[in-house]
């Protein structure tokens, strides 16, 4: 579902244009829509955002996201411009961190009487598992996180500091956020998704998400339209093999049958070069 | 020594070298700088020294250290090997130069070690040492002032050769009387040629004029060789050091370069063009695609302070430089190294073939130059010797003729004093005794043959008795060897040559002593050879004894016609003849011939050709003797391989100094002239040959200004002929015919193969030189690249070897382009999807190991144990060979079809996996990949296709191939599960952590690796599949077994050179 609110018919339109990163009040805007699948993955998907340019790839530092203490307050150079916010130092530093998503999806059941349901959510396993435990790591020696970070600054686009990121779960803060790893994962293609929260299967024969009218209410605090942008949000059922993937059905058939296609006419080659070849031997 | 006294005539002082010997190329302390440079001259090591350089100094897509560690990784084999063989040579030479050396002084002995030597020390040499440097002989301890020396390691003959002493020094015994000689030398400047010597030594004594006395060739003992059967002498040493015949003979030969590197290089220039367009579009559209500043800044994106306040042009040239240094992997950095251990080793397998191994000579086919295997392949042209090469050079007495009467020594073995007594009843039976005895006597004097003694006297004339000789006649050409022999038969036997005095054991057991007064030698101009001697009797006798054009004119009497007769007959006949004649000389006659000889040896300038002037004076007004005739039997297999060679469409020629009928036979033997077919001779129109002989000297002179008519139709006849003989050639004219054919228009692959040293100018001319470890000396396989054992062994050496290279070689090339393509492409591809950015597609472990290890054991297997037909079948259908011929495997179309197959690999995988990752989840738990998750689902589909692709193009599967090629995808596979599956310390990114594993983990992942295989290949395999159906192969044709049936109907055309050159 686009929400960027580029036509002035969107709901997010009004969000879209009076944007600016200096604002404390968080603009909302709600997107009404229908549900037919029924259990699901939710993304949020960008449009034209160049995570893979090299400048932007590079723009981190694995030593202060694995828990560096030296890293921590001395980034590497790499993170240059965001590497130092006047004499502090960023954490997380780069540019990847500092452009971390930061919209707000919530999802919301229709009931038939119009009374809304709020979804739930879960926003744990949506990272890698060996990034959350290995690759990501606060910084060492403290529990207490906002001691961890005190000699740093936060990135200059966010508006919380880095342990602030999720208040309801303390084990979710600091690098370790599951948000924050899924953003610093670039994307291979400058039109990408990424896992927000997963809508998990309650029990029994119910659905996970039931048929009916469904509504997004979208904190929307990221920007896209200077770079000509889109955001989307992208629900998706997934079966062992992965999410619904045409091309490579379509792919697989495709070949298949020109590999038929072809064995058939190389059998018929094959047979006449046989018989001109015999028919050769002959007067020989 | 060395001092003139005063009054002497005008002596600059001149610095001579130290007898050190200094092969090595470095010394400890320049080894890294200088060999550094050496290496960064070659063309490609510099070009990625630059990229090096670039990396270093500009923001780079991908750290110095992928294309520092393996030019590093280069630089360091290539210079441990060259530093190994160095620190070999410096070995050698220190063991050579620390040799002790007994050198007087003072009179006394003092041993003292060799690099101390200078010019002018006498030097004391003891049996089987050798000569430390080159050597005038002074005196030795045989009491006629001769030594025998070989010169095994200098040029392979192994006979004695017999060098004299001056003879106003000969009689000096003792170290005091060597000392007192006052005496200077004048010698020429020094000069490779190992043959040949000009000097003068004067010696002073008290109160007298100085004596001049000539020296020469026979007087210069060379470092190298190695005195025999002396007990001693005293030398004065006249060159040192690096100035010695054998250091200055063992300079480099120049290089010769193979056709395929050749289009090797053109190949890389268009990769260097097709890498450099490849920047320059990705930055012009670079800079099209910024003209908006969202796209150039975004937002999420900014550049740092610095980077905006560089110059819009600067940073063009940087983005530039970084696309270059993106993409400069497409010029394959470990191509010229596999190139190059593939030369390195492939070799072996020709040395290590069992079946050029000769029993005989207990050797097997040498390897002197490995750049050249694949030139093998390639020939277009042989040009053969004769003697020696396509026939065996061992020569067997068949029969005499003296006076039209016609002498055949009997059964060879069993028996000897039986068929010698027969021969001599026959002789007896014959009448004209006298001119014969005279004619057998004649052929025992005049040679230069030595006699090997292993016992006395006494004990040969017991040999001969008992019917087994132990005594073995040498000589640096077998003719002699062969008449001594016959001569033997006859009853004749030369014993040895004592004091100047020949000795012959006539017929009835008496020796016959004969005073040997001066040799008149035999060259290749002349084409005969005199000795004058004093018989018993006190007659002054000049025998001479060559080859029928050169005595016939210089005859005056004697049984002209029957002889000529029976000469001709042999010729046809396939037979060497040999024609000798006498005269009887006078006192005054011979006084005369004395001072002629000696004042032309005298001579210090033009000495050669004042010699040849005094001997024309010498030899003439003789009395035809009789004939010889020799037989020169064929090598075995010469003429199957002759004619495998014309299936397999190569050109024969034959160049030799025989005479046309002696050649022609040959030629005959040896199939190369068919009895059907149409043979054009040049010979009767003696004019006309002599223009053409003209023509073909005047061309090579003045560079092809003179292109007369004659000339170019000559040279269209001989490429229209199928075997081209060409006789009396000099070594000097054999290798003009070969730069004759090279210099035209197609510009042909040429070979040239010879045994003996009038080859070697041949051999060094062709692309090819092929030189045959024969009798006539190693001189012409020390210069070839190739050394075999006999002739039959070129037809495995060209129709197999050759062969095999040049498809290895070939397939190596190609695929070496071909999977830098697949490598590179998807790269650029990348670019128009990252916003030109330079951000590189694959992690740099993968970008730096890709050609190192990852592909390239594989590759280098294959070119090494490739077989795509059987060796039999090679052998058997010589017309394969055809199929390669021009550097077939080497054209554009497919180099073209090579690069279009690597372009279309590379957007399948791409593209492939764009589609699959476009939009869609990978994983079961919905998480998502990033870009190095692209980037090694590309890269793992990368190294299965270009290595399997290779699988497809072996046909020889050894076990070695299976683990190699197995081997890599699993070593792949293995060091990306290490790589990603360790945080590793050392790095100050993390990215491919766990990524392998994760994508390992994902189904479709794995479909879409196997679907990607399966696409890149299949238009290779269907591309196979018809080129076998539609247009047979080699392999296709090679295995059915189809019989050669036509061979056209070919013109012979023989050349004749006119009479004036001549050999034996």
């Amino acid at each position: 579902i686009d929400y960027t609110g580029v036509s002035s018919d969107s709901p997010c339109y009004n969000c879209a244009k009076n944007f600016t990163w200096n604002t404390t009040e968080p603009c909302v805007c709600t997107v009404n829509f229908t549900l037919l699948q029924p259990n699901v993955f939710m993304y949020y998907g960008l449009s034209n955002f160049y995570q893979n340019h090299r400048r932007y790839v590079k723009s981190r530092d694995d030593r202060q996201l694995n828990g560096d203490l030296s890293a921590l307050t001395d980034p590497s150079k790499e993170c240059e411009p965001y590497r130092k916010s006047g004499d502090v130092s960023i954490a997380p530093c780069g540019a990847i961190a500092n452009s971390l998503f930061n919209d707000t999806l919530v999802l919301y059941y229709v009931d038939s009487n119009n009374s809304k349901i709020e979804v739930p959510l879960v926003k744990k396993g949506i990272a890698w598992w060996t990034d959350k435990h290995v690759k990501f790591r606060n910084p060492a020696g403290n529990s207490n996180l906002t001691l961890a970070f005190q000699d740093t600054a936060k990135p200059v686009n966010w508006a919380k500091p880095v342990y602030e990121l999720d208040p309801s779960d303390p084990d979710n803060n600091g690098f370790i956020n599951e948000d924050f790893i899924v953003w610093m994962r670039t994307a291979a293609l400058p039109t990408f998704r990424k896992l927000y929260r997963i809508i998990q299967k309650k029990s029994g024969t119910t659905p996970t998400l039931p048929n009916g009218n469904y509504m997004l209410n979208i904190t929307y605090n990221y920007p896209v339209l200077s770079f000509d942008g889109r955001k989307r949000m992208i629900l998706s059922t997934i079966s062992w093999m992965g999410g619904k993937n045409p091309f490579l059905g379509i792919a697989y058939i495709t070949v298949g049958s020109i590999c038929f296609f072809l064995g058939v006419v190389l059998l018929i080659i094959h047979h006449k070069y046989d018989n001109r070849n015999t028919s050769a031997d002959i007067p020989s | 020594h060395k001092e003139p006294p005063p009054g002497a005539e005008a002596y600059i002082p001149q610095r001579y070298p130290d007898n050190r010997i200094v092969s090595s190329k470095y010394t400890f302390w320049n080894f890294i700088p200088k060999n550094l440079f050496e290496q960064f001259r070659r063309i490609a090591n510099f070009y990625f020294l630059v990229i090096f350089l670039v990396q270093l100094i500009i923001d780079t897509p991908t750290s110095p250290v992928t294309s520092g560690l393996p030019l590093f990784f280069v630089i360091t084999v290539t210079a441990i090997k060259q530093g190994y063989e160095d620190w070999l040579r410096h070995k050698a030479d220190c063991s050579i130069n620390e040799c002790p050396v007994d050198v007087v002084q003072q009179g006394k002995v003092v041993r003292t070690q060799s690099h101390k030597l200078r010019v002018g020390d006498i030097v004391v040499v003891k049996e089987d040492e050798t000569f430390p440097c080159d050597l005038i002989l002074l005196s030795s301890s045989r009491p006629d002032g001769t030594c025998y020396v070989t010169t095994t390691s200098l040029d392979g003959e192994s006979s004695h050769k017999t060098y004299y002493a001056i003879p106003d020094t000969m009689a000096f015994r003792t170290e005091q009387e060597v000392d007192s000689l006052h005496a200077t030398i004048e010698c020429e400047q020094p000069q490779p040629d190992l043959y040949k010597f000009v000097g003068r030594i004067n010696i002073y004594k008290d109160k007298e004029e100085p004596v001049a006395r000539p020296l020469g060739a026979e007087n210069l003992l060379l470092r190298g060789a190695t005195l025999k059967n002396t007990q001693h002498i005293y030398a004065v040493a006249v060159y040192t050091g690096m100035e010695t015949k054998m250091a200055l003979n063992y300079q480099s030969k120049s290089q010769k370069r193979s056709a395929v590197e050749k289009s090797m290089n053109a190949f890389l220039i268009v990769y260097l063009c097709i890498l450099i367009s490849k920047a320059v579009i990705n930055t012009v559209l670079k800079y099209a695609w910024q003209w908006s500043p969202d796209r150039d800044e975004p937002w999420y994106n900014h550049r740092t302070e610095h980077e905006r306040q560089r110059h819009v042009v600067i940073r063009a040239f940087t983005d530039f430089l970084a696309f270059m240094v993106l993409f400069n992997y497409i010029i394959p950095v470990s191509m010229y190294v596999t190139v190059e251990m593939q030369k390195f080793l492939g070799s072996y397998f020709i040395s290590w073939d069992e079946e050029m191994f000769d029993e005989e000579l207990g050797e097997g086919a040498q390897v002197n130059t490995s750049d050249l295997n694949e030139e093998l392949g390639q020939v277009e042209y042989v040009f053969t010797d004769k003697t020696g090469t396509l026939t065996e050079n061992n020569m067997e007495f068949i029969e005499c003729c003296v006076d039209g009467n016609v002498y055949i020594p009997h059964a060879i073995c069993n028996g000897q004093i039986l068929s010698a007594a027969s021969s001599i009843d026959m002789i007896d039976a014959s009448p004209g005794g006298y001119r014969r005895d005279l004619f057998f006597r004649a052929l025992c004097l005049c040679h230069t043959v030595q006699v090997k003694e292993e016992e006395t006297v006494d004990g040969i004339k017991k040999g001969i008795h008992q019917g087994r000789p132990t005594s073995f006649y040498i000589s640096s050409s077998p003719d002699e060897v062969a008449l001594v022999e016959g001569m033997k038969r006859l009853g004749y036997t030369y014993l040895r040559l004592k004091d100047n005095y020949m000795e012959i054991l006539n017929k009835d057991d008496e020796i016959e002593r004969f005073e040997l007064l001066h040799v008149l030698n035999f060259d290749s101009v002349r084409r005969r050879m005199s000795v004058i001697v004093k018989s018993s009797s006190g007659d002054y006798l000049l025998f001479c004894k060559g080859a029928d054009s050169s005595i016939f004119p210089r005859v005056v009497s004697g049984k002209v016609e029957q002889v000529k007769a029976r000469v001709e007959q042999n010729a046809v006949e396939g037979l060497r003849t040999l024609c000798v004649a006498y005269r009887r000389l006078s006192q005054s006659e011979y006084q005369e011939a004395c001072h002629y000889l000696m004042e032309a040896k005298l001579a210090l300038q033009d000495r050669e050709q004042r010699l040849a002037q005094a001997y024309d004076i010498i030899e003439r007004n003789f009395v035809l003797l009789g004939a010889t005739a020799v037989e020169d039997r064929l090598q075995e297999k010469a003429a199957d391989t002759i004619e495998s060679l014309h299936k397999a469409g190569m050109k024969v020629w034959v160049l030799t100094g025989d005479k046309m009928e002696t050649a022609a036979a040959t030629c005959y033997a040896s199939k190369l002239f068919r009895r059907t077919t149409q043979i054009l001779e040049l010979t009767k129109k003696r004019t006309e040959e002599q223009s053409l002989h003209d023509v073909l000297f005047e061309l090579n002179r003045t560079v092809l200004r003179q292109l007369c008519d004659a000339l170019e139709i000559f040279l269209e006849i001989c490429r229209n002929c199928s075997a081209v003989l060409c006789c009396r050639m000099a070594p000097l004219q054999k290798a003009q015919i070969v730069k004759l054919i090279k210099a035209s228009k197609e510009h042909p692959i040429t070979l040239a193969i010879g045994d003996g040293a009038n080859d070697v100018s041949m051999i060094l001319e062709a692309h090819v030189g092929i030189g045959i470890m024969g009798k006539e000396g190693r001189q012409a396989a020390r210069n070839s690249d190739y050394a075999i054992p006999k002739f039959k062994h070129l037809k495995k050496m060209l129709l197999v070897h050759g062969h095999y290279y040049y498809i290895r070689i070939a397939e190596l090339v190609q695929y070496f382009f071909y999977k830098n393509v697949c490598f590179i492409f998807p790269q650029f591809l990348y670019q128009f999807f990252c916003g030109f950015s330079q951000q590189p597609l694959y992690d740099t472990a993968y970008l730096t190991l890709y050609n190192i290890s990852f592909t390239s054991l594989p590759i280098l297997l294959y070119s090494l144990v490739e077989q795509h037909v059987s060796m039999d079948t090679l052998k058997r259908e010589p017309s394969l060979y055809r199929d390669i011929a021009k550097n077939s495997l080497l054209r554009w179309p497919v180099f073209l079809y090579w690069t279009c197959l690597g372009v279309f690999d590379a957007v399948v995988f791409f593209f492939g996996a764009y589609f699959l990752f476009d939009n869609t989840t990978f994983t079961s738990n919905g998480q998502m990949f990033g870009n190095w998750t692209f980037g090694t689902l590309i890269f793992t589909v990368l190294v299965f296709t270009v290595t399997l692709k290779l699988a497809l193009d072996t046909h020889h599967w050894t076990w070695i191939n299976h683990f190699v090629i197995w081997g890599s995808l699993l070593f792949y596979v293995i060091f990306s599960l290490l790589w990603g599956g360790i945080i590793w310390p050392f790095l100050n990114y993390q990215r491919m952590y766990y990524v392998f594993m994760q994508m390992l983990s994902s189904g479709p992942a794995w479909l879409s690796i196997i679907l990607l295989i399966t696409v890149s290949l299949l238009p290779d395999v269907i591309k196979k599949v018809l080129c076998r159906a539609m247009c047979p192969t080699a392999t296709e044709r090679a295995q059915s077994t189809r019989p050669c049936l036509t061979v056209e109907p070919s013109t012979i055309f023989m050349l004749s050179q006119s009479s004036s050159r001549m050999s034996f």
